[in-house]
């Protein structure tokens, strides 16, 4: 497998399969056809950790296995680590709740 | 890969893959005397629960019906019920008449103090363990397998490589005509509507939305976010970060198959063969108590950052991963490694059918690493506060 691995062609993430640097260039891999390109990533990233494919707008929603698995609390950029600090769940948010 | 196993036939038909005695204690005063008859009477296992009174409704019913499932469960060869009286032990002990099993019930009040139930209760213990020890294992097939899916210590290797291998392995067994229990429905929030559209009957469907409404609902009223929880801080460190992630890859370990019914927490699921749904908490103790007392003869249990815990010794829990890191740190708790999945390009299908001889040899009687390391732990789920 390489740097990158996309679990679905729709996704916006990829999962970085080695512990990478700042600055590294990386090779994506689409599950789905095997093509592959190049992206420099913006952040340190731990293994199994995500980075973002493209540019994400603030409120815009994460697609991991073609599915929705969260929203952007911020802006991201291209390469840049995906996580908590970055994304919100859609759903169990009870702290959001208006009774 | 061979369709063939040896195992003992139980007078009911099914088969089971262990030879236990069960020491159950239907309630919180008998819990003594059984670990006390478990520690002197070799091959019995103790089965206890810390509730048991001031139960009411469907909480009741559910402890008692959990507690008979493992008495039920194949596995287990003879039963020793022990409760504070007869008649307290009375809803288990008629649940346990199906199986066509030895079962011996004793009071406490009955007998006399908790040192005379341990002499009488361990004398009859290590009768039915002889008896039992004379039964031979006999050709059977991996079929006639019920088998349960966990997950725990998830990260973002679970989803990629031991939760698919997991799945390869429930769709070969569902088409050799086995059954595949998957449980935990809170992590199926933000999959669950393709769970639901799987489900073979309509109100299946319905049901699986409303069982993860349910789970979510408690954080809702709770005013409080979900995350940390669950996913849980472990899982966040290894890459995850909302649920609805977790969750998609949580599923995939009960692979493709269409979903044949749903069976509440512990219960047998008699009327279907294929893929069943059991209603269980998402932690992973009270899940597998659950998948154990619903007749699962092994837990396949996925892991990514590593979890030590294992189902009661009813039911051998293999561990599998595919994270490399683990390996290396928790190797010892590991039964399958699938991280060659990330490390050496190997195929999820060829993972699956390593795991396939894995689960054959350990329904063959190989020992799993959870078994030989005592980590097994037992807890009844509870639906309702005592009153």
């Amino acid at each position: 497998m390489e740097n990158l691995l996309m679990m679905h062609e729709k996704d916006n993430v990829a999962i970085c399969l080695k512990d990478a640097v700042a600055n590294e260039s990386v090779v994506v891999e689409k599950k789905s056809n095997q093509s592959k390109y190049n992206i420099t990533l913006i952040n340190d990233i731990p293994f199994a950790h995500k980075v973002a494919l493209n540019d994400v707008v603030k409120g815009e929603l994460i697609i991991k296995y073609g599915e929705i698995i969260g929203r952007a609390t911020q802006n991201i950029k291209t390469g840049e680590w995906v996580h908590i600090h970055n994304v919100e769940s859609t759903r169990a948010r009870g702290d959001q709740h208006v009774k | 890969m061979s369709n063939k196993i040896m195992a003992y036939r139980r007078p009911d038909g099914k088969i089971g893959i262990r030879n236990d005695v069960a020491i159950i204690s239907a309630m919180d005063n008998t819990n003594p005397s059984a670990n006390r008859i478990a520690s002197l009477v070799k091959g019995t296992i103790p089965i206890t629960t810390p509730f048991g009174r001031g139960q009411i409704g469907h909480d009741l019913k559910s402890t008692q019906d959990a507690l008979a499932g493992l008495g039920n469960h194949p596995n287990v060869a003879a039963v020793l019920l022990l409760s504070l009286t007869l008649e307290t032990a009375e809803p288990i002990r008629k649940s346990l008449e199906a199986s066509g099993k030895p079962v011996v019930t004793m009071g406490l009040q009955e007998i006399g103090g908790t040192l005379d139930l341990t002499i009488a209760g361990a004398k009859v213990a290590a009768k039915m363990v002889l008896d039992a020890s004379e039964l031979m294992r006999e050709p059977c097939d991996m079929g006639d397998l019920v088998i349960g899916v966990e997950c725990g210590g998830s990260d973002a290797t679970s989803g990629l490589a031991s939760n698919p291998a997991t799945g390869k392995f429930s769709d070969k067994l569902i088409d050799a005509g086995g059954t595949i229990i998957i449980s935990e429905p809170a992590e199926f929030m933000g999959a669950e509507h393709l769970l639901a559209a799987r489900a073979v009957h309509k109100e299946d469907g319905d049901r699986i939305v409303e069982m993860v409404k349910c789970f979510e609902d408690i954080a809702i009223d709770n005013g409080v976010d979900m995350r940390g929880t669950n996913p849980t801080l472990d899982n966040i460190a290894g890459g995850l970060t909302t649920l609805e992630e977790k969750s998609l890859g949580a599923i995939a370990k009960g692979g493709t198959r269409p979903i044949q019914g749903i069976v509440e927490y512990g219960i047998h699921p008699e009327n279907h063969r294929g893929l069943v749904v059991m209603n269980t908490p998402s932690a992973a103790c009270e899940s597998m108590t659950g998948l154990a007392a619903g007749g699962c003869h092994i837990i396949i249990f996925s892991t990514g950052a590593g979890n030590s815990i294992g189902a009661t010794p009813i039911c051998p829990t293999i561990k599998i991963t595919g994270n490399p890191r683990t390996m290396k740190n928790m190797g010892e708790n590991i039964d399958v490694n699938v991280s060659t999945i990330i490390t050496e390009n190997e195929t999820i299908e060829s993972a699956g059918e390593r795991l396939w001889n894995h689960v054959e040899k350990v329904a063959n009687g190989k020992k799993t690493s959870a078994e030989v390391l005592g980590e097994d732990q037992l807890s009844v789920s509870r639906w309702g506060l005592s009153v």
